[in-house]
């Protein structure tokens, strides 16, 4: 056992663990953010997807030991109060899922990829989220959903630059 | 065969994992469903005795049961307006919760915001066998219909009392009942006021022809999809108490084996609760990470009998069917005509063998549970297609009656047919009576690919009689353990012998998206372009020509059209197309692949799809299950398999078992054929059977090589 202090959507948390726990466990079982989920345990499906220094990072195999004092976002730290981000928006307006499950890893590791690539061609988005399953088979949507996101994301802040 | 049979063709029996043992023996020594309703009205949904049959099972267990299994769905508007619909199924993923609010919305002239649906809550809800077998669509959106626009009429009766006029001059709408004439309107909300009326469902209630449909018909936003976005949505596996454990089961070495010892002073130690009750074993502590250690910290001595692997489980199949020993009954078989002398007096006879391995569901979300019992009270939250199921095989496993028993459903990380059965919520319900706190049990994906069931492996014998100018005179078809789902043909063949054999399955198996549909499908739809290539004939031509059914013909002709059927093709390119129906629904696949020829790598380039199910109710959630099927389908006809050995899966990890992923998925174009002259039939199952045919065609067409097993290219075309 070892005390670890983590930030966690820009909130500090304390835990008392093992530092080999994952940080899946320590988020789900511990701080009961429990939008981020377990699918394989080995870092095959993405559901547990959480953002490292604004890195895609599967949670269920990243040890808890590993990201002290790092800044780690999950998707329960996306929205804005009420303002959902872009991503969270598109895959609602584009009805980018079925049973949900894989939604929150789907949507973590879109924020990643839209952060390096602003415009992402779509053989772009397969290969960078080609390690997120989806079981109900809504790819195309979710590719549909990432490419709106980022056009949206585009305008946004071509607004902002026109308004200075 | 024509509509009218195609309506009547039954359900498939065969649901192995519903007639399966309860997995642990343990040795062990009309509520007033009314009260939490409060004032205003209530209107219930009465079944017709032949529908009950189906929809609840004919076998089905009383005990404990308080409310008249006749009721299916009941729906309640309050002093303040609001509507709660209530009913038995769950959701799952197929986007029931937003269709069946749709559908009350529309009858009842509210807007959809206004409905809350209660779903699988066996405390709360009425009845129901489960959601499969496509039937939410074709039953539960009809009685909702029937309730809502039932509660409409009352409303409208009330209003035309109140202002005493004749209710045909009123108007529902908008929540507000209206009088155009006397230029008044009152609120649903202001007219139940002190009401409490019960009204039973007049069975002959007229609806809303679909084309009059203005809600359903169009496409809504999925209900709560703000929760789902932004990770607030509480599955079964985030469910939490105060004072909860986690629990963790001991697993055997090999299936069916049998706990010769057990020593579990160790993990007691360790400050776990454990559990050995019969052939149950396992540990509950307040964190998943001590419970795993106590668990792994019991030493247990199992033995096991030697079983079979992949490599003799054709022959297997063949040689063991259970027919005349099995007491739940034969399989099913068809005959027509005489079959034996078509065959010998036909121009051409084919014989050929298909096959389909085991697979797994594969549920992103393993199955979990988390049980707690108020002293002989049981509450339970699981993931399950089968609420009322569960609360049967709880009774039946702690040996109380149904009614201390609640199953909750929380909307669930998707099933496809594999969450029929309650083995988590037994495990935790086991171990929290033990520890006097709530347990939660969550499987690891390994225990999901091994100790839960698998979609059956089949083999399928064909044989067949044509005659030169392509009529197929002679039918014989022979299918051994996948199932009898979509075993009949579609195609007008004056001869037939059809015959299900049900076999002793070395894995446990059950029921899985489209059944053995997929396999009747694959095997019909392959043998099928190798008949036509025998008589040397466009395969699309040589399916209409021996193909009456218009629901049938106009699906294939429709993907036929956006396809370009008989366009000309570059090297490595094949086409190919399989189709049918099953569950109501009509569909047509045409497949366009390209074959490396150096690598021998298959790549799926694009497929279209043609579909009707009757009325279209949401488009936008059709075409969501149209793709989602696709891409299901893709993985069972490409690279799903289980590999086994001596009761045991050995590639029971998702680094083992390939599904499918965004770069397996092709151009997918989807054609909606909308019949508003016909009931809505459910869409999750049906649109999967065209996929591996169509497929299994295409590289026919690309390389002459044929493939009759499924998966078909496990590891690329050259090893195939």
């Amino acid at each position: 056992m070892s005390t670890i202090h983590l930030a966690i959507n820009a909130k500090p948390y304390t835990v008392d663990v093992d530092p080999q726990t994952s940080l899946l466990m320590v988020l789900r079982e511990h701080l009961d953010l429990t939008g981020s989920k377990y699918g394989c345990g080995e870092g095959q499906c993405g559901a547990c997807t959480v953002l490292i220094d604004g890195k895609a990072q599967r949670s269920c195999i990243t040890r808890v030991g590993s990201v002290s004092g790092k800044k780690i976002t999950t998707i329960e730290g996306l929205a804005n109060g009420d303002r959902l981000h872009p991503v969270q928006q598109a895959f609602l307006d584009v009805g980018a899922m079925q049973c949900a499950y894989c939604t929150s890893g789907m949507i973590m590791s879109a924020v990643a990829l839209l952060d390096r690539n602003p415009s992402p061609q779509p053989n772009e988005i397969v290969d960078f989220m080609d390690g997120n399953i989806c079981r109900c088979g809504t790819y195309p949507r979710i590719v549909s959903a990432i490419q709106k996101a980022a056009k949206a994301t585009r305008e946004t802040a071509a607004a902002k630059g026109a308004s200075r | 065969m024509n509509e009218k049979s195609q309506a009547q063709v039954p359900l498939e029996p065969e649901r192995y994992e519903l007639r399966a043992a309860s997995p642990y023996h343990f040795d062990l020594g009309r509520r007033d469903f009314f009260k939490f309703l409060g004032a205003g009205i209530v209107v219930v949904s009465v079944l017709k005795p032949a529908v009950i049959a189906q929809e609840s099972g004919a076998a089905r267990q009383r005990r404990g049961e308080s409310l008249p299994q006749e009721i299916n769905a009941w729906l309640h508007i309050g002093e303040n307006g609001k509507v709660t619909a209530y009913t038995g199924k769950v959701e799952i993923g197929q986007n029931i919760r937003t269709s069946l609010s749709q559908a009350v919305a529309e009858e009842l002239h509210v807007p959809i915001e206004n409905i809350e649906m209660v779903m699988g809550d066996t405390q709360l809800t009425p009845f129901d066998m489960g959601t499969f077998g496509s039937r939410t669509t074709p039953t539960m959106n009809l009685q909702l219909r029937k309730v809502a626009s039932a509660a409409r009429d009352v409303l409208v009766n009330l209003a035309a009392a109140q202002w005493k006029t004749d209710a045909q001059h009123l108007v529902a709408a908008d929540g507000k009942v209206t009088d155009p004439h006397g230029n008044r309107s009152v609120e649903y909300a202001a007219l139940m006021k002190g009401q409490q009326l019960t009204e039973t469902l007049p069975a002959e209630d007229p609806l809303i022809p679909a084309a009059n449909w203005s809600v359903a018909g169009k496409s809504v936003a999925k209900i709560e999809g703000r929760e789902f976005v932004t990770g607030q949505h509480r599955y079964p596996s985030d469910q939490k108490l105060p004072d909860m454990l986690y629990g963790k089961v001991l697993r055997p070495p090999a299936f069916d084996a049998t706990l010769v010892s057990v020593e579990t002073q160790k993990a007691e130690q360790m400050g776990a609760t454990v559990v050995h009750d019969g052939n149950f074993v396992g540990a509950a502590a307040p964190t998943s990470q001590l419970a795993e250690a106590a668990a792994a910290a019991i030493h247990a001595e199992w033995k096991s009998e030697p079983q079979i692997s992949n490599k003799e489980l054709f022959e297997y199949l063949r040689k063991n069917t259970t027919e005349g020993k099995d007491p739940t009954g034969d399989g099913d078989r068809y005959d027509a005509g005489s079959v034996d002398q078509a065959m010998s007096s036909a121009d051409h006879q084919l014989r050929q063998t298909y096959t389909v391995q085991y697979i797994a569901h594969t549920p992103l979300e393993p199955r979990a549970a988390l049980a707690k019992w108020d002293g002989d009270q049981l509450t339970v939250w699981t993931g399950t297609q089968r609420p009322f199921g569960v609360r049967g095989q709880l009774a039946e496993a702690f040996r109380i009656p149904e009614d201390k028993i609640r199953v909750l459903m929380p909307d669930m990380g998707s099933g496809y047919g594999g969450k029929h059965t309650g083995e988590t919520a037994i495990e935790a319900a086991r171990l929290a009576r033990a520890a006097k706190r709530p347990v939660k049990v969550v499987w690891t994906r390994e225990e999901e690919f091994t100790w839960a069931y698998f979609r059956p492996a089949g083999v399928i014998d064909v044989m067949s009689g044509v005659s030169k100018d392509g009529t197929i005179t002679a039918w014989e078809f022979h299918n051994y353990n996948s199932g009898s789902a979509g075993i009949k043909t579609y195609y007008e063949i004056p001869n037939q012998r059809i015959v299900f054999h049900p076999v002793k399955s070395p894995l446990r198996q059950g029921s899985y998206r489209a059944l053995a549909a997929t396999a009747n499908h694959f095997a019909r739809e392959s043998h099928m372009d190798e008949l036509a290539h025998t008589v040397k004939m466009d395969p699309l031509e040589f399916r209409l020509k021996n193909l009456k059914n218009d629901r049938l013909r106009a699906v294939f002709e429709a993907a036929a059209k956006q396809f370009g059927w008989g366009k000309s093709k570059s090297e490595g390119q094949g086409f190919g197309m399989g189709g049918g129906y099953e569950k109501l629904g009509n569909v047509a696949t045409f497949a366009e692949i390209n074959v490396d020829k150096k690598s021998g790598d298959v790549k799926i380039v694009r497929l279209v799809t043609a579909f009707e199910c009757g009325a279209i109710v949401n488009p936008d959630g059709l075409r969501n299950q149209l793709e989602g099927s696709n891409v299901q389908g893709l993985g069972g006809a490409l690279f799903e398999a289980i590999q086994f050995d001596n009761g045991k899966i050995l590639n029971d990890r998702l680094s083992q078992y390939r599904v499918p992923r965004f770069s397996d998925v092709p151009v997918m174009e989807t054609i909606l054929l909308d019949r508003k002259d016909i009931p809505s039939a459910g869409a999750g199952e049906c649109p999967l059977i065209g996929v591996a045919p169509a497929i299994a065609n295409a590289i026919f067409d690309a390389t002459g090589k044929r493939l009759r097993a499924l998966p078909l290219i496990p590891n690329g075309l050259k090893a195939a």
